[in-house]
């Protein structure tokens, strides 16, 4: 088994590899929800019920082939910081880390495949990826579902497919999500409409962490609301399609603002440089909103091409619980806007000044 | 406060009408909203919203004032009401009525189209299959060839006595 401190001492696998349209589109996700039948529902199971059930799914899940020397714990045993950090990384839901007796979580090595144990359903799986790849996610997770069916005893109905606790997940039982940085919609004001398109197309757009969570650093998580009625190919050729139209607006609102509003653009950006490489005092707001100027630079060729898996690590690196795991003890909140700014000091050390002759003057050329 | 229908976004459109002299609420977001069609008054009734949300079901009117229970696990309906997740899978056989409408309103379709695991899919394929040959003696009937009735009947029988599903067990039917 892998030991905690060497998962946290790893970035996940997806944070620093490039995946395709891997600009705008930062991951791709698949979550499978799946229960046992015979068992009560987490949210209604007593706490032995709870316990037998982990006892019973945990060595079968470990027993994975994906799982040799995974990491795996139950929540109980790790810390509030520790589970925070799952979080973060987005390994764990928010709602699992506030869990109880009976949870557990199994991970992989590369941190690109995690399975909850007693979240809402008694098995929450999850696959990630770089890049906008949702069906090779989907792929590796149909197999390691298609493995533990084998073993066990899947609540399961010929017309309403896999049983799930809350009616919303029933059928597949998945759930297909893309990170999308948006920065040239957001900057040009066009976010809403992009938003409200998706949700009348049966698509929920949510903020960094998930429902309910605001759009930092230009961050939107774009995912499938139905799960009955549709395959999961078919889900995930849906999302896909919409993504590379999102993808396609979000290219044209930055030529756009490159056209139209150049000054606009080469100030929030350069002031975003000067602030993260001179600051020491910063709050994760305004840090994160930034780096996703500083993202965005490097897209346009203002930094180089390099520079983007710096940002890409810093945005969770940046975050609450990872300072303290850097720190090695709890800091309040004006200490950790302390570390914060050190550790973006430090790590955008060789970023060179932003140089914004190229792109601009090639658009002067265009327009001769 | 969440939408009562999607459970998922801010409810910001709040109902309430008059039924049966009883003042009933709902509170929904917005593009639930327009898919109920509550913006447009004449065409929405809050009866049929609730029904929908499997709180005033025609079963549970005509069973009242008893609160349907599961046999299995003991989770009720108005636990469901409560906190709109069900208790244990044999759940979606007992609370099964007014199951449909509810789903109608959350997904496109109610009829599960994806992966199947092994086991089952023998099953679902035995169900299909006589979900067809149903279909193909009700054309029957209706164009009055009955020399092909009695044939999709006596089919009917054999595929059912040989084929019995082993694992019917959470059937929602």
């Amino acid at each position: 088994m892998m030991r905690f401190s060497t998962l946290l001492k790893k970035p996940a696998e997806w944070m620093r590899s490039a995946g395709p349209d891997h600009e705008i589109v930062m991951t791709s996700r698949i979550r499978l929800a799946r229960n046992l039948v015979d068992h009560p529902f987490p949210g209604w199971a007593r706490k032995e019920e709870r316990l037998a059930l982990m006892e019973e799914v945990k060595p079968v899940v470990e027993e994975l082939g994906e799982m040799k020397d995974a990491f795996s714990e139950e929540m109980t045993n790790l810390s509030a910081i520790e589970k925070q950090v799952l979080v973060e990384r987005h390994l764990v839901s928010r709602e699992h880390a506030a869990k109880g007796p009976g949870c557990a979580t199994v991970m992989n090595r590369k941190q690109t495949v995690s399975i909850m144990i007693n979240e809402e359903d008694h098995l929450r799986m999850q696959s990630i990826q770089p890049g906008l790849q949702l069906l090779r996610a989907y792929r590796s997770l149909d197999q390691i579902d298609s493995e533990l069916e084998s073993r066990l005893a899947y609540a399961f109905d010929t017309r309403y497919g896999y049983l799930t606790a809350c009616p919303t997940n029933l059928g597949t039982g998945m759930r297909a999500s893309a990170m999308l940085h948006l920065p040239g919609l957001v900057l040009s004001e066009q976010i809403n409409q992009t938003i409200q398109g998706a949700n009348k197309i049966g698509l929920a757009v949510r903020g960094l962490y998930g429902e309910g969570t605001e759009a930092l650093a230009n961050l939107f998580q774009i995912s499938n609301q139905t799960t009955l009625g549709r395959s999961e190919e078919d889900i995930i050729e849906h999302l896909d399609r919409v993504i590379r139209q999102i993808i396609e607006n979000e290219q044209n609102a930055r030529l756009k603002l490159l056209e139209d509003k150049p000054t606009m653009l080469q100030d929030q950006i350069g002031r975003a440089y000067a602030v993260l490489r001179h600051a020491h005092i910063i709050p994760s707001k305004e840090a994160l909103n930034l780096l996703s100027l500083i993202r965005l630079g490097s897209d346009l060729g203002v930094f180089g091409e390099e520079d983007r898996e710096v940002i890409n690590v810093l945005l969770t690196e940046i975050q609450p619980a990872h300072l303290q795991i850097e720190a090695k003890r709890k800091l309040d909140a004006e200490e950790r806007d302390v570390l914060r700014a050190e550790i973006i000091r430090r790590n955008l050390k060789g970023l060179t000044e932003p140089k914004f002759g190229d792109i601009l003057s090639n658009r002067d050329t265009d327009d001769e | 406060m969440k939408c009562d229908v999607c459970q998922s976004e801010d409810a910001t459109v709040y109902f309430s009408q008059l039924i049966e002299g009883k003042l009933k609420k709902v509170n929904l977001c917005k593009s639930c909203a327009e898919e109920k069609g509550v913006t447009d008054p004449t065409g929405f009734a809050l009866a049929d919203m609730l029904q929908g949300l499997g709180q005033e079901s025609v079963a549970e009117k005509r069973n009242a004032p008893g609160d349907r229970v599961c046999d299995e696990c003991g989770f009720t309906q108005s636990d469901f009401k409560k906190t709109g997740r069900f208790g244990c899978s044999h759940c979606y056989v007992v609370f099964a009525e007014g199951l449909e409408s509810l789903l109608e309103a959350m997904h496109k379709n109610t009829e599960h189209h994806g992966k199947v695991p092994k086991r089952y899919e023998a099953t679902k394929a035995f169900r299909e299959r006589l979900a067809e040959l149903r279909e193909q003696l009700q054309g029957a009937v209706s164009s009055e060839d009955y020399e092909e009735a009695a044939r999709l009947r006596d089919a009917i029988s054999k595929v059912e006595a040989e084929e019995q599903p082993q694992e019917d067990n959470d059937s929602a039917e």
